[in-house]
């Protein structure tokens, strides 16, 4: 790949168990381009939400990182921590999956949007900070972001906290956006909203997307490349067009069963079968 | 916010009042007759009589309680005709030991315990929020674990056994403080400072212990936070997660608890002022109960009942100030 904006080569995640490290994720190899939109799918435990924070360096106390990843070049695994630090938020902009526990409660949304580009950016006064702040909110489509700006996130819906927290990642215009399980939590037509939203940004501002979810509907809507993950094997990968028509693995073809339709005759609800069982 | 501040005001009236018929049923309806304590030993019927009338003990339950409400809040007389003694609000009534008011009692004892629970706070504050903070960073290490067997150690021993240990040894074995005697922070602040010096630590020791705990398991439990997360992946530096993110969060539940038990305090610490010997609120509850001194007893309890509601609608009013979601009348 000419211009990737990140490799991933034998990424590997492990915890140290008495047998062992106990891999979650297992020899990982993708690419993204720059601009492009990488959706990451499996179910709970395949250890798609612990690639997104090796990417990030950010994995909890113990894991166990190895492998390459490189980011416009740089190898990422090698860097210290305070010169990863530069990148985080900066360069690769993360979004959560839940958005009420995902901002502090005792700051106001500005200031957690604001925070970041402080802290990355230096010479900003308040005041140009809090404009950043508005502009992205506006960005998000929150109306009335000036007054907006001072309230706090439980003063906001669960569809519009997901906004604030995009637009904490907007406000420094990343290259990279890493969102875990962005709609997970929210309603159903929120979560169209939302998917809509990171599609809008991604064409308005170029950056990469790498959209990890469970819910292969979702990553039909934003997504032009696949990875399919389980128990931190990747299955396969693949662009998204062949992935939906002509998936090669049982476990995908089973996965694109699951999903329910709307032309679906009216019976029970597929659900995954798989050799093992579970 | 007014509307607020009025529920929590009027729902104070009513706990208040409650403690006080509570307090009246216990130390006048089901204690011995006080006529009979009061009158001595050479005591006629007449005169049991007389006492009666003049503290109303001959009058119904409910009427009792009347006056004594009434005493609270607008004074009361004791008594008729020439011998009557008026008392005014807030009236406690007179101590059947000394004959004098109760109120006054307080009033003269309440910034002594005042300057013991106020040194006592600052120390146990200081060092269990430090412990605390300190036991977190480390958690695991050897500095976590040294300060988990002090603060073991601070809960299991016993106040008067604390008290007269570190008396023997400072004063009696060391000699690096004088013997107490009491004296005004004007004439000798050094001394002064001396004095209360035992006490503070006596009392501080034990609660330092349970605030280091607290503050250890609230920070710890607060890292574990997913707006932690969402900062360290902001790229902020280790320190402003700590600051911003990570210390108000778990500092505020220290706020209820602190103003609970600094309030409870204020209400006199009985066991430390007995064992060094300081004139405050708790010897003054622990002497009236050895002699059965009913309304000196019932003016502390009504005292430290007030201190406790008043303490807790405090730090219901403060909570409104450090955390965003309690404040009133915000939401969008």
């Amino acid at each position: 790949m000419t211009d990737a904006l990140l490799h991933v080569r034998g990424l590997t995640v492990g915890f140290p168990a008495a047998h062992g490290p106990n891999e979650v994720v297992k020899s990982l190899d993708f690419d993204l381009e720059r601009g492009g939109a990488l959706g990451i799918v499996g179910e709970s435990g395949s250890g798609k939400s612990m690639t997104s924070l090796a990417i990030m360096g950010l994995l909890p106390k113990g894991a166990k990182r190895t492998g390459s990843v490189t980011f416009d070049g740089t190898e990422l695994t090698a860097l210290p921590e305070r010169a990863m630090r530069s990148y985080r938020g900066d360069r690769i902009a993360m979004i959560f999956q839940d958005p009420l526990s995902s901002l502090n409660p005792y700051y106001t949304v500005g200031t957690q949007i604001m925070e970041a580009y402080r802290s990355h950016r230096t010479g900003v006064t308040r005041r140009q900070a809090r404009n950043v702040a508005i502009a992205a909110m506006e960005r998000v489509h929150i109306s009335d972001a000036a007054k907006r700006v001072d309230h706090y996130p439980h003063q906001f819906s669960g569809g519009m906290r997901q906004r604030v927290m995009i637009a904490m990642t907007l406000s420094m215009e990343p290259e990279l956006i890493i969102a875990d399980e962005p709609t997970t939590a929210l309603d159903v037509t929120v979560q169209a909203q939302i998917l809509d939203l990171l599609a809008e940004i991604r064409a308005d501002t170029g950056a990469g997307l790498i959209l990890i979810t469970h819910d292969l509907a979702v990553v039909s809507e934003v997504t032009d490349h696949i990875v399919v993950m389980r128990d931190g094997d990747l299955v396969e990968q693949g662009p998204a067009e062949r992935i939906f028509t002509d998936p090669q693995e049982p476990y995908t073809r089973m996965l694109l069963d699951a999903v329910p339709r709307i032309d679906d005759e009216i019976g029970l609800l597929r659900t995954m079968h798989t050799e093992e069982g579970r | 916010m007014i509307r607020f501040v009025a529920d929590r005001l009027l729902g104070m009236l009513v706990v208040l009042f409650l403690v006080c018929l509570f307090t009246f049923v216990i130390f006048f309806v089901l204690s011995p007759d006080p006529a009979v304590q009061i009158c001595g030993k050479n005591c006629t019927p007449e005169a049991i009589d007389q006492i009666r009338a003049n503290l109303g003990l001959d009058q119904p339950f409910w009427t009792q309680f009347g006056t004594f409400l009434t005493g609270l809040f607008a004074g009361r007389t004791y008594g008729t005709g020439p011998n009557a003694i008026d008392c005014a609000a807030p009236c406690l009534g007179y101590s059947f030991q000394s004959s004098q008011a109760v109120t006054d009692m307080i009033a003269q004892r309440l910034p002594v315990s005042a300057t013991v629970a106020v040194g006592a706070a600052v120390l146990w504050l200081l060092a269990g929020v430090a412990g605390g903070l300190l036991s977190a960073v480390r958690e695991g290490r050897f500095a976590d674990r040294f300060i988990a067997g002090l603060t073991l150690t601070g809960m299991s021993i016993p106040n008067y056994v604390l008290a007269l240990s570190l008396q023997f040894l400072l004063v009696v074995t060391l000699g690096w403080l004088p013997f107490p005697q009491a004296v005004a922070f004007t004439d000798d602040p050094v001394r002064w400072f001396q004095n209360f010096l035992m006490p503070w630590i006596v009392l501080a020791v034990g609660m330092a212990a349970v605030y280091t705990r607290l503050t250890r398991a609230n920070v710890i439990e607060t890292l574990q936070e997913n707006y932690v997360r969402t900062a360290r992946a902001k790229g902020l530096s280790p320190g402003l997660v700590w600051r911003r993110h990570a210390l108000r969060p778990a500092l505020t539940p220290i706020v209820t608890i602190f103003g609970m038990d600094f309030a409870g305090l204020l209400g006199g610490a009985l066991i430390t002022e007995t064992v060094f010997g300081i004139n405050g609120i708790g010897k003054m509850a622990a002497d009236s109960i050895t002699k059965n001194d009913q309304p000196v007893i019932m003016g502390v309890t009504l005292l430290a009942a007030f201190l406790v509601v008043v303490g807790n609608m405090v730090v219901d009013l403060l909570y409104t100030a450090i955390d965003p979601r309690v404040r009133v009348g915000s939401s969008a």
